[in-house]
């Protein structure tokens, strides 16, 4: 039996393979999917009675940043699939249902997608245009997804909505809806700089006739609360981790080859790299930090509904990703020419714009201006290894 | 003493809450009623300022604030700490 870091080393090594094709034609990383699948990596959160693995989000993140290294969207996928999963096994044991969906995502390792942007709403996740409408035991939904990440590959979506026709924008559900369920019109195509194997297409999603036990009984309010934010924040953060550690593993590559050449010099260039590594250590610091609060907090509702654990998390994510952009960029300069021309070992094109997503993906002045209203009430105080 | 009717002149003055002030029962969740973390912050500052008081960061969670009843009684908690 492999460790888990064999099994994700193996797909890993599967998803780098094809990360440039991915990149370049901006479609699926279907080979690094069927490899998570293989390796059965996807179940890997659900608890054991339900046949996974009940590993904590502290592997799942160690698991973002190896993928991060081999393909970003890889990884960012892989990251998606368990925030969603993370919220499952947070708010769904309750339910026998949500519990049986647990044991298939486990035993068929079904790929988890999800839909909360809606258009005219843009990433506001705590508010919702569309409404579940119920009609005796079944509901019907229709929602203008401006956003699906891989919405045609994954079996499964969560998607958000207003509980009921009349509901307010706030008072939302999260509805599981399995592929053969919905039809899924592509309204816009997902073509960026970076992150291009997401295909995070825009698409009208039409669900009929699906029963009401596939509505989660928890209210979204509390889901975001408690799992979705925190596990956003840690597992994205992981992944853009991943990300800038591999361009520093090839600033130092190159920077070794170097001095190689020339004994018994420092080349110019380790300054630039012993800086490099101080940031890329301080963003590691950060994340680990996190994760450990998180981990700290499970099971306390009130720690992490709380309004000092939300500016802890909103931090990270301004901090990580503003850091991730920094640590690719001073690589970059570093390894100069090597690193901007493509199809070379230090090739830093494809980690810089998919890296330049982070600061933008739930952009940082949203992040930021929701810490400024925390900070009106939050209080000071607090002490190095508790605060 | 705080009461039902001073948390519910507070909720009233609350952008999202104002509408519906006057039907929300004691136990009835405010999240539901479509109250945002913006709501509940600004929500915050109006009971501070209208009881003198300041909660520590161990009162600023979601049930603290989920009703008119939990408001009452974080309040009453932060207003006479002895009797909680």
């Amino acid at each position: 039996m492999s460790t888990l870091a064999q099994r994700a080393q193996r797909a890993a090594t599967i998803a780098a393979l094809h990360a440039d094709a991915v990149d370049r034609d901006g479609r699926f990383p279907l080979e690094a999917v069927t490899a998570l699948k293989a390796e059965r990596l996807l179940g890997l959160q659900i608890p054991s009675q339900l046949g996974g693995e009940g590993a904590g989000l502290r592997e799942i993140a160690d698991l973002c940043c190896t993928l991060g290294q081999a393909c970003s969207s890889a990884a960012m996928v892989f990251a998606m699939h368990h925030i969603k999963v993370a919220s499952l096994v947070a708010h769904g044991l309750d339910s026998a249902w949500h519990c049986h969906l647990m044991e298939r995502i486990a035993q068929e390792q079904l790929l988890v997608a999800s839909s909360t942007t809606e258009a005219g709403i843009g990433g506001d996740l705590r508010t919702s245009f569309c409404a579940v409408e119920t009609t005796g035991g079944v509901f019907a939904l229709g929602k203008d997804a401006s956003v699906i990440s891989y919405g045609t590959q994954a079996d499964l979506i969560l998607a958000t909505a207003r509980r009921h026709p009349e509901a307010a924008g706030s008072d939302q559900v999260l509805v599981a809806l399995f592929a053969d369920q919905v039809s899924l019109e592509r309204k816009s195509v997902w073509d960026t700089l970076g992150m291009r194997g997401t295909c995070s297409d825009g698409f009208r999603l039409e669900a009929r006739d699906i029963p009401v036990e596939q509505i989660l009984p928890k209210p979204f309010a509390e889901i975001a609360a408690q799992s979705m934010l925190a596990s956003s924040h840690l597992l994205w953060s992981s992944v853009w981790f991943g990300i800038a550690n591999s361009a520093v593993d090839r600033a130092r590559t190159f920077v070794q080859a170097e001095a190689r050449r020339q004994p018994g010099q420092v080349p110019p260039t380790a300054l630039r790299l012993a800086e490099v590594s101080n940031a890329l250590q301080a963003m590691r610091a950060a994340i680990v930090s996190a994760l450990r609060r998180y981990e700290d907090a499970q099971g306390d509702v009130d720690t992490i509904g709380s309004i000092g654990f939300s500016v802890i998390m909103n931090n990270l994510k301004t901090t990580a990703s503003e850091m991730a952009v920094d640590i690719v960029q001073r690589a970059l300069s570093i390894v100069g020419l090597a690193g901007y021309k493509n199809g070379t070992p230090f090739s830093l094109g494809r980690p810089l714009r998919d890296v330049l997503s982070a600061p933008l993906m739930i952009g940082n002045d949203r992040i930021l201006a929701n810490t400024a209203k925390l900070l009106l009430v939050q209080k000071g105080g607090g002490q190095l290894m508790s605060a | 003493m705080v009461t039902s009717q001073d948390i519910r002149e507070i909720l009233a003055t609350n952008e999202v809450l104002a509408p519906v002030a006057e039907q929300i029962g004691d136990d009835d969740s405010l999240f539901d009623r479509g109250l945002d973390s913006f709501g509940s912050v600004q929500l915050m500052l109006a009971l501070e300022e209208r009881f003198g008081i300041e909660f520590p960061d161990e009162f600023l969670t979601r049930k603290s604030f989920a009703s008119i009843a939990a408001i009452r009684e974080t309040v009453a908690t932060v207003l006479h700490p002895q009797a909680a």
